[in-house]
Parts: C-alpha cells; sequence; structure tokens
C-alpha cells in the first residue's frame, strides 16, 4: 500500500480498469508482491488468523441477524428457534458464539507476540496503538454481543458493567441511564445494543485496514527484530506467506471445530439458558473468559470509582508501552531479562483472569491485589528499567543471517506450539467454570451416557421411557414451552413415527381461537403445537406448588451445571466432557435423603444432598414402581432419573447426533486438509531456504 | 536428469491441485449452511399442514378467502349460472386452455376452489368484478371468469388451484 504500484496488468481491459481505479494494483502490491521477512515464526500466522475469525464472525453474524429479535420478550426464545428450527441454525449460532471465543484466544497471543519480539517500537507506535483501539472495540462488540441471547448472565451482566460508569464523579448516574435509556436494563438497551452490536466489527474493519495499512508502510517486524537490509532478507507475500499462513489458519479451524462440534457450552455460562429475569440475581455475576483478568483488577481495588480506572488503565497502558519501553534491542529473544519478565508476565495475566473467576473473599482479594501491581509493575517499573540496565545479547547481523543460523538447529515442529496454546488456553477458560465454588455441597456422581463422546448418540429406548416419565410426572408440574409435538419424530429424537407424535398430540386439549364468532375454544393438539404447561398462568402454578415456581423444563439439562474443580475442567476438554447437566438432574432426583441433625430445614422445603443449600421447595418427585416401563427396565428410582435426564438433554439440545455426525466429517477434512497444507506449503518454502 | 526433474514436476503439480480442490471442496461444503438457512425453517414448514374448511356458511353465489401458506384461497359457491357459463365457452379460445370440469373435484361441480394470485406479477384479484362475473384483478387488468380461467389482460395463466380434497361433502381439506 506504500506509494504508486508497479504493477502492469497484462489484459486491455484490466488495463483501462486500472488507469482509472488502481484497486488490483493494490491488492497485487499488498497481499502477492509485498516483500515479507523470511524468518517469520508460527507465531505471525495469528495476523491471518484474526481476519479470518472476523470475516467468520461478520458472516456468521450477518446470518443471525436474519433469524434473530431484539426485543425483551422474544429475544431468547428467538435464539432457541435459531438453534433448534433455522436449518443448520445451531451450527451458525455455535460458529458465532465460540468464534468470539477463538478471535479472543488469537487477538491475545498476536498481542503477546508483540509484546515479546517488540512489535510495537519504532517505526511501529502507530500500527500498534490502532492495534489497541480494535482491541478496545473487539471488547466492546463482543460484551454486547453476549447481552443479545437475554439468558440471566446477558443481563446481569449488562447491569454490571454498565453500572461501572456510575463511578464517574458528578454524571455518573446520568451516563447510566443515558447507556440503559430507561431506568434499568430493558428493552431500549437492548435495541440498541443490537444495532451496535451489528455496527461496530465493520468500524473494527475498517480499523483492521488502517492497521494493515501502517503495516504495508513500515514493514512487518520479526522475531530477530532486525530491519530487512537487503533483497535476500525478504521473500514475497505469495506464495510464501500465503501458504503458511493458510496452514496456520487450517491448524486453528481443528482446534475452533473441536468446540463448535465437541464442547460447544465449555466456555459459556449455563446460566445464559435460563431467560432473563431483572427480578433474581445469580450466585456469581462472572464476565466470559476473555475479560477475567481485567474483572479480577476491577474486583481488586477497594473504591468504586478506583477499581473502574484501575480496570481501563490496565488497557489504556498499552497504548503507552512504545515509550515506556526505550530499549534499543527489539526481540526479547536477545533480552535475558526482558524475556524473564516476559513470561512472569504472561503467568500473571493467567492468574489474574483465573481469579476474575473465583468469588472475591478472603485470600483471593489479597491475591488480587499482589497480581494487579505485579501487572502494572511490568508496564511502569520493570519496563522502563530494564531498558536503562539490560545488557542484551548481539542481535544477528541480517535476517539473512538469522535464517542461516536457525536453519542449522532444525526448526520446532507445530505440535508443542498447538499444545501450548491448548494448555494456556484451558488453563485461562477453566477459571470461568470455577466461578460457583461458594455452593458446596457434594458432587454428583458422572455418569455413562450413551451421548457421550465424539460418536455418542442418544439410546432411544432411554428417550422414549424418558418421556413417559417426563409425561406421566414432571409434566404434572412443569412446562416444557420450546418442545412441540413435531419434535418427538425429528431426526436424532425418541424415534417416534409422524402418526405416533400426532396421536400424543391430539390427546392433549389446546385452548385456542378466538374464531369468527369471537370465542375461545379447545381442540386437539396438532404436531405443531408446544408441549401445554400445565396450568393456565404463573399465579396458579404457584399456588399449586406451595408458592415456589416449577421452572420450564426445555433447557433444564443446559441450564444446570456444578463445580468440577482444577484439575478436572482441563480433563474435560480434551474429554469432550459435557454431560453435567444430566449428571446432576440425575443426582438431583436421586439425592432425597434425611436431613443431618443438626439442620435447619425451613418449613415447607424437602433435604436433597445434591440441591446448592440443601433445601429445595419440590417434594421427591418420583418412588420405585410410580410408572409402568414395558420394556422389562427396571421400575427404579434410578433408571427413572437415568431416562429422564437422558430426555431433557434431548429437549435441550435436539441436534445432539446432527452436531457430533457434522463434527466427524469436519474433522476429517480438516486434517486431511491440513497434511496437504502442510506438504504444499514445505514445497513452497523448499527453495526459500 | 531431465526425466527426474519432470517427474519432481508432476509429483509438486499434484499436491498443488489436490490442495487446491479439497480447499475448493472445503470452501463450497462451508457455503452449503450459509445457504440452506434461508429455506423456510422447521416451525414455518409445520404451520404450512393441511387446513379444514367448513363449506356450510358459504350461500350459494358467495365466496370466502381462507389462508394457507400464507396465500389467499377463495372458495366459491357458484351458481347454476355461473357455472353454465364457465361451460359454454369454447376451450380452445381461451389463452390458457382448460375445461371448466378439470378445474373442479367430480360431483362437487359448485365449489370453486383456487389460488387468489393473479398469474401476471402476483397481485389479488377482486371476486365478482370484471366482465366474465369471475375474478378482476386491479394491478394490470387481468379478467378472470367464473372458473378463474384468464381471458383478458397481461396474466399468461389460469388462477392455480391448491391441492384439496373433499373429507365430507361440506368440509374440504386443504394441503
Ligand atoms: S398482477 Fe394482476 S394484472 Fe398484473
Amino acid at each position: 500500500m506504500s506509494g504508486p504500484s508497479t504493477y502492469q496488468p497484462s489484459h486491455p481491459a484490466l488495463q483501462w480498469f486500472e488507469k482509472r481505479l488502481p484497486l488490483i494494483g493494490l491488492i497485487h502490491s499488498s497481499f502477492i508482491a509485498y516483500p515479507t521477512p523470511r524468518n517469520l515464526n508460527y507465531w505471525w500466522t495469528f495476523g491471518g488468523i484474526l481476519s479470518f475469525m472476523l470475516g467468520v464472525q461478520i458472516v456468521t453474524g450477518v446470518i443471525l441477524a436474519m433469524h434473530y429479535t431484539p426485543h425483551v420478550d422474544h429475544a431468547f426464545n428467538s435464539v432457541e428457534a435459531i438453534v433448534r428450527d433455522v436449518n443448520y441454525g445451531w451450527l451458525l449460532r455455535y460458529l458465532h458464539s465460540n468464534g468470539a471465543s477463538m478471535f479472543f484466544i488469537a487477538v491475545y497471543i498476536h498481542m503477546l507476540r508483540g509484546l515479546y519480539y517488540g512489535s510495537y517500537k519504532a517505526p511501529r507506535e502507530v500500527l500498534w496503538i490502532l492495534g489497541v483501539i480494535i482491541y478496545l472495540l473487539m471488547m466492546a462488540t463482543g460484551f454486547m454481543g453476549y447481552v443479545l441471547p437475554w439468558g440471566q448472565m446477558s443481563f446481569w451482566g449488562a447491569t454490571v458493567i454498565t453500572n461501572l460508569f456510575s463511578a464517574i464523579p458528578y454524571v455518573g448516574e446520568s451516563i447510566v441511564t443515558l447507556l440503559w435509556g430507561g431506568y434499568a436494563v430493558g428493552n431500549p438497551t437492548l435495541n440498541r445494543f443490537f444495532s451496535l452490536h451489528y455496527l461496530l466489527p465493520f468500524v473494527i474493519a475498517g480499523v483492521v485496514v488502517l492497521h494493515v495499512w501502517a503495516l504495508h508502510v513500515v514493514g512487518q517486524n520479526n522475531p530477530a527484530g532486525v530491519e530487512p537490509k537487503t533483497e535476500k532478507d525478504m521473500v514475497p507475500f505469495t506464495p510464501y506467506a500465503t501458504i503458511k499462513d493458510g496452514f496456520g489458519i487450517v491448524c486453528f479451524m481443528i482446534f475452533y471445530a473441536w468446540f463448535v462440534f465437541y464442547i460447544p457450552n465449555y466456555l459459556g455460562d449455563p446460566d445464559n439458558y435460563i431467560q432473563a429475569n431483572p427480578g433474581v440475581t445469580p450466585a456469581h455475576i462472572v464476565p466470559e473468559w476473555y475479560y477475567l483478568p481485567f474483572y479480577a483488577i476491577l474486583r481488586s481495588i477497594p473504591s468504586k470509582l478506583g477499581g473502574v480506572i484501575a480496570m481501563f488503565s490496565a488497557i489504556i497502558v498499552l497504548a503507552f508501552l512504545p515509550w515506556l519501553d526505550s530499549a534499543k534491542t527489539r526481540s526479547s529473544k536477545y533480552r535475558p531479562l526482558a524475556k524473564q519478565f516476559f513470561w512472569i508476565f504472561v503467568a500473571v495475566c493467567v492468574l489474574l483472569g483465573w481469579l476474575g473467576g473465583k468469588p472475591a473473599e478472603g485470600v483471593y482479594i489479597i491475591a488480587g491485589r499482589v497480581l494487579t501491581f505485579c501487572y502494572f509493575a511490568y508496564f511502569l517499573i520493570v519496563l522502563p528499567i530494564l531498558s536503562r540496565i539490560e545488557t542484551p545479547r548481539a542481535v544477528p547481523n541480517s535476517i539473512a543471517d538469522d535464517v542461516l543460523a536457525k536453519y542449522g538447529k532444525k526448526a520446532g515442529p507445530m505440535a508443542p506450539v498447538i499444545l501450548a496454546l491448548v494448555l494456556a488456553g484451558g488453563l485461562v477458560m477453566g477459571g470461568a467454570q470455577n466461578a460457583r465454588a461458594a455452593e458446596g455441597g457434594p458432587t454428583p456422581p458422572s455418569l455413562s451416557w450413551s451421548f457421550a463422546g465424539p460418536f455418542g448418540t442418544f439410546d432411544r429406548g432411554a428417550l422414549q421411557r424418558g418421556y413417559k416419565v417426563y409425561k406421566e410426572v414432571c409434566a404434572t408440574c412443569h412446562s416444557m414451552n420450546l418442545v412441540h409435538f413435531r419434535n418427538l419424530a425429528d431426526p436424532g429424537g425418541p424415534g417416534f413415527s409422524a402418526a405416533q407424535a400426532l396421536a400424543v398430540a391430539s390427546d392433549i386439549k389446546v385452548q385456542d381461537g378466538p374464531n369468527d364468532a369471537g370465542d375461545m375454544f379447545e381442540r386437539p393438539g396438532r404436531l405443531a403445537d408446544k408441549f401445554p404447561a400445565p396450568f393456565p398462568n404463573e399465579n396458579a402454578a404457584r399456588a399449586a406448588n406451595g408458592g415456589a415456581y416449577p421452572p420450564d423444563l426445555s433447557l433444564m439439562a443446559k441450564a444446570r451445571n456444578y463445580d468440577r474443580g482444577f484439575p478436572q475442567f482441563i480433563f474435560d476438554f480434551f474429554w469432550q466432557f459435557q454431560e453435567k447437566g444430566p449428571n446432576y438432574i440425575d443426582a438431583l432426583l436421586q439425592g432425597y435423603t434425611d436431613p443431618p441433625k443438626d439442620f435447619q430445614l425451613p418449613q415447607g422445603a424437602y433435604y436433597n444432598k445434591y440441591f446448592p443449600g440443601h433445601a429445595i421447595k419440590m417434594p421427591k418427585p418420583i418412588s420405585d414402581d410410580q410408572v409402568t416401563y414395558d420394556d422389562g427396565t427396571p421400575q427404579k428410582v434410578e433408571n427413572y432419573a437415568k431416562d429422564v435426564a437422558t430426555f431433557l438433554m434431548w429437549t435441550a439440545e435436539p441436534h445432539l447426533e446432527a452436531r457430533k455426525k457434522l463434527g466427524l466429517q469436519v474433522m476429517i477434512f480438516l486434517i486431511i486438509f491440513a497434511f496437504l497444507m502442510y506438504f504444499t506449503k514445505k514445497k513452497v518454502w523448499a527453495n526459500a531456504h | 536428469m531431465t526425466t527426474t526433474s519432470s517427474a519432481q514436476h508432476t509429483r509438486r503439480d499434484f499436491l498443488y491441485v489436490a490442495t487446491g480442490a479439497v480447499a475448493a471442496v472445503g470452501a463450497a461444503a462451508a457455503a452449503w449452511p450459509l445457504i440452506s438457512q434461508m429455506n423456510p425453517d422447521a416451525s414455518t414448514i409445520a404451520a404450512g399442514a393441511p387446513i379444514e374448511v367448513d363449506l356450510t356458511p358459504i350461500a350459494e353465489g358467495q365466496d370466502i378467502k381462507v389462508f394457507w401458506r400464507g396465500k389467499p384461497i377463495y372458495i366459491s359457491h357458484r351458481t347454476k349460472k355461473q357455472i353454465d357459463d364457465a361451460r359454454a365457452v369454447p376451450v380452445s379460445s381461451l389463452p390458457d386452455p382448460q375445461t371448466d370440469q378439470a378445474r373442479v373435484k367430480e360431483g362437487h361441480d359448485q365449489w370453486l376452489v383456487v389460488i387468489g394470485i393473479c398469474t401476471h406479477l402476483g397481485c389479488i384479484p377482486i371476486a365478482h368484478e370484471g366482465a366474465y362475473d369471475g375474478f378482476f384483478c386491479p394491478c394490470h387488468g387481468s379478467v378472470y371468469d367464473t372458473s378463474g380461467r384468464i381471458r383478458q389482460g397481461p396474466a399468461p395463466a389460469n388462477l392455480p388451484i391448491p391441492p384439496y380434497a373433499f373429507v365430507s361433502d361440506s368440509k374440504i381439506k386443504i394441503g
């Protein structure tokens, strides 16, 4: 992008166009002829990965917006309708929601790479500051996107984050009201968040263009941190960088697909599968994992205004990095002390992230303060001092020398890089899973489920028996608002025929109307009807259940979880464990016992060892021989619980089988593709070494 | 010497072509869900299930409009004169030749069931209007007769008949 292009198209028509708008020349000089340093390592492919992820997020986001309704009454259900009814809607939603996490993983690696190799140093200060702006925009976009599904975490996250602005002296309250467009987070808030969530990615794309432009003016930094001197130092962008970035992207896609197809809810909070309720706050409000370090900084300062200032400064300080670190040597490879402090800084960030997921109490608060100090000390004390006292090692004379030196000792393969990536990622993300630490109680036993693992499918018999238990026991109190009679005949479900599903439907009387005469009437259920609630309205349901409102069961298996603890959640990533919900349901149904002697059971409650707090309003719902099984399965509570938990897992995720099946195909494809890309890359680079 | 280098050439070309081909297949496969999501979703399809319509309230010479799959459907209870008018026309003189008998169910000649969407550009014609006492489309002046057949104007075809059947003498099921 620097200076006029020397590119001359060969075809006369293209020449004609080029004279009038030198677009092809621009593309040619930016992405084909553009010289890149020969010694770039794979940390540099995260720039390409980020462009790819921005594209994925924009494409899937535009599509999701075609099906989403930004209204407080419909937002939650419209997201569920996308997942359940839209063709491949589950895929698009999971691509988008996990895509946000992938985007942040990539941007953190990209930023740390810049930090390690001194990519912010002259002449790349503006390039770096543009990057900080992109990061801020990403944070705003990610936050507003998280609000849109209008779950409990969305609502309360929005409340907590917007309230940060109330810390501003004098005008804080007015600013918060301005952000909300009301007296609390509500429909106007959701509407404007949707509008901005749609707008900001295009603003990001615009700043990315500036970022790339700046990059192409000053040229890329490289692991040696020396500026290119001769032709020998560089290779043209295409095919060299193109193929290398391509290979990096495919490897990253494998990692991404692992989440999308096998553990799509691993990074999400189960509370967000409960519709927003302005009257009840979840036990712990936790942001998405990528904000956790900043959340920890916010909470470690005992004053409201101070915390907010510290949190924002933690990001703003990055913009001043080029002036805080005035060392002449760029790359930490040649700075023995800076290298060590860099890794300490990475550890500080990971630990801050882990603390952000812990409740703010006791030793966590002290640790948070120490680490917050360390975070700022790195930028404000360590780097300025190091740049004065450190004696760096000799840097190579040129990029070509660096390549020759490295070529002797065999470049490290990709595997350790990916492994490090996964482990670091797993540790940070796992932090979020721990947020419920204070709830206590024994951990429900982990059962073996037929739908577990990459090849898992539902046990049809269990689904059918589970449906029977649901119908005869659960349905007397609970509704199932997101499931339709037609779903019983859907592929991947209990395997009813359309006629059987219709028979189930027509057994049930549905309120309909008004008809031509203006009257309400009852008619037999149809396939398109939902499972009706057993009570005409919420108050009737409360009255019949001693004041407790029986929750809807459609999403129960996704909305419940329990603490898995360290290091379990890291194994969960590799084992693709996602059976927290069904395990919990099964345990809860069997967890009724007599209270221990010193336990004060409140009036009208029952003791359950797996229920948080142990006092549950629901009496033991099921006992042996209550439901008749025709297939010889023992009629025991144990079996009932397992079957109904299986059934509820299916109602919570009706496309589970389709997801795993497509996942297998995608994985096989990506692995083959990655191999092909690797060998092609080797062939292409063979003449460059 | 020459043979070796040309053999290497082929092997490298094969690798490039294979990688490119796999990339193209992947891109095409990835595009499929992005396009497929635009098709009607499961709830829309379920809502398009057949409907039953009771004919008893429709007096002779009257008609009603019902909706099925978002489309207006005219059900007319035709008079003897309307039927005779429709049958008197020589079929060969029609722009879209079709007998009246082919457009109604046998034994239920008085009932005309048509999709009320003009075959020109999709407006909704008005019943009991126009020179033939059939349908008249106000948009660009297409005129249909009492059998819903096009007689004048720019529309190229007769009003389409939806799939329907008589459940009993006074009840039909559309869809
Ligand atoms: S749409 Fe009916 S005449 Fe043109």
